[in-house]
């Protein structure tokens, strides 16, 4: 990593452990360590199950880790996370608001005048291709839109941080690359530190600038990290083609197939 | 099906049912009347009946009393059954605490509490409505508690990501929440508010539709009872479709239900 560039997110020897009755105590992830840098794309890339989430949500402050610290730009993590916006992979918006309100909230609770927060929720529907749905209320909305209204909803907080977990995961194939491109392109303008979880390979690569792979749980730890080197801007359907992008793909998949199948075995067992 | 076949069909089961009424009270079937008048009237009676309350406007005053305690115990019902709801919710402690006494009080047929409330309120308007806010406010009650503790935990962790406070998370999140079960379950409050109303002047009043009702039946005027009972049934509709108006302005928000009521 850069040595200029200031690190957003720090997580050492992050411990994450879940109760699950009188003594038994399941470990998640086991001393986890993790850097993002300021405008780095980093995507966490695992098995189902192995805790990327729970490692999201430490980095977020919605878990405590049960050992390790957390740092975010070099301050110890207390609390929930300020610097961060979070992207979730279920239904998170607020069914009783509009669009609009759902994008203008953020601004709304920091004490924006709601005509100015209505004005600026109104071009982050734009920017994400929604100009005209602002009155639509979320069930009326596709999951691609739901999407699109959730980003402008983090975006218009203007967060240092971006935490995304799997959020185009229950889209359908073609939906996720026109998501991931205006990701990219809305990633662009300000380039954001982004930590980015998938269980898609193909994916994380498109879009990153560092891959993480780690293992299968119980006591998920990470075991391979790759710059990603692609040029960008990227078209993620154009990246897909590139020689590079394949020859990235194998060598990655070499390390993460083995933990998959162990993942397998894990659920198979469960 | 056509609307207009459906409404055709509709009135013609009301049709045959009168028709069949007033033939078996009126006329001898193999020698024999099917429905004694005495115990069963007749459409005709029933009908001139209530004619006669309305052109000489008496029924007005007791459909507006009525109408009147009905909407007091649902407002006052659901106003308490609503904040002590979504406090309960709030206070797990003395939700656990005051869990068996709820169950218990819930369990309990309010019919029974009605000689309670005659003798505390009187025999004027507000006997009824406590009956009716005894009835109401558990309704109002568990949806309200049910819809705090429902409240998605992904939409929860949302709110606080964006930074909300626990009180704009009260505002924004909970509450809408409450709220939207509390409306979801208005039919059945609303309903709950007339049948405490009905019940309680029906066991001792001066005025109202229950009133009429029990009059009736203590000089044995069948057509009476029925009579009260036909304009009952009206006012009980009428008001369950302003309600589904006010449900639909309300939950604009939410998915129309693929099959229900409409």
């Amino acid at each position: 990593m850069n040595e200029k560039m200031p690190t957003a997110v720090a997580l050492e020897d992050a411990t994450v452990a879940f109760r699950l009755g009188e003594a038994r105590v399941y470990t998640a992830v086991e001393k986890a360590n993790l850097a993002v840098g300021a405008g780095e794309f980093v995507a966490i890339v695992g098995p189902t199950g192995c805790g990327k989430s729970t490692l999201l949500n430490v980095a977020a402050g919605l878990l405590k880790p049960a050992a390790g610290s957390v740092r975010i730009f070099d301050r110890p993590l207390l609390g929930l996370n300020r610097e961060a916006g979070y992207l979730f992979q279920t239904d998170a918006l607020f069914p009783w608001k509009t669009a609009l309100d759902n994008v203008a909230i953020g601004l709304e609770i920091a004490g924006i005048p709601r005509s100015e927060a209505l004005a600026r929720a109104n071009d982050w529907l734009a920017s994400v291709g929604l100009a005209h749905f602002g009155s639509r209320y979320p069930h009326m909305l596709s999951g691609g839109q739901h999407k699109r209204v959730g980003l402008a909803q983090v975006l218009i907080r203007n967060p240092k941080i971006l935490l995304m977990d799997e959020p185009f995961g229950p889209l359908d194939a073609q939906t996720r690359q026109v998501m991931g491109n205006l990701l990219l392109d809305l990633w662009n303008r300000d380039r954001k530190a982004v930590l980015f979880v998938t269980h898609d390979l193909e994916e994380a690569i498109a879009l990153a600038d560092r891959v993480v792979i780690m293992s299968a749980g119980p006591g998920a730890r990470i075991i391979g990290d790759w710059q990603v080197t692609l040029p960008r801007p990227r078209d993620i359907f154009e990246t897909r083609l590139n020689k590079d992008f394949h020859a990235l793909h194998r060598e990655i998949w070499s390390v993460l197939k083995g933990e998959v199948m162990k993942g397998y075995a894990q659920s198979a067992d469960a | 099906m056509s609307r207009i076949t459906l409404l055709a069909l509709q009135l013609l089961v009301a049709v045959v049912v009168v028709v069949l009424w007033q033939l078996f009270a009126t006329v001898p079937v193999f020698g024999r009347i099917w429905l004694p008048p005495f115990f069963f009237s007749n459409p005709v009676d029933v009908f001139a009946q209530i004619v006669k309350w309305f052109a000489s406007g008496v029924i007005w005053k007791h459909l507006a009393i009525t109408l009147w305690e009905s909407i007091l115990a649902f407002v006052i019902g659901s106003a308490a059954g609503a904040m002590v709801g979504f406090w309960l919710a709030r206070q797990p402690l003395i939700a656990a605490v005051f869990d068996p006494y709820v169950k218990m009080v819930n369990a309990l047929p309010r019919v029974v509490l009605a000689p309670i409330f005659t003798l505390w309120l009187g025999l004027g308007i507000w006997s009824k409505v406590a009956l009716g806010v005894t009835l109401v406010f558990f309704i109002v009650f568990f949806n309200v508690y049910q819809g705090v503790k429902e409240v998605s935990h992904t939409v929860l962790a949302n709110g606080r990501m964006l930074g909300m406070s626990e009180q704009q998370l009260m505002r924004h999140v909970y509450w809408p929440s409450a709220l939207s079960w509390m409306f979801s379950s208005l039919h059945t409050s609303v309903g709950f508010a007339v049948v405490g109303a009905v019940v309680g002047e029906y066991l001792g009043s001066a005025a109202g539709l229950g009133y009429l009702i029990q009059q009736a039946e203590g000089v044995f005027d069948v057509a009476g009872v029925f009579a009260g009972m036909f304009v009952l049934s009206v006012f009980v509709v009428l008001i369950d479709m302003g309600v589904t108006l006010v449900e639909r302005r309300l939950l604009v928000w939410r998915p129309a239900p693929a099959d229900g009521r409409g």
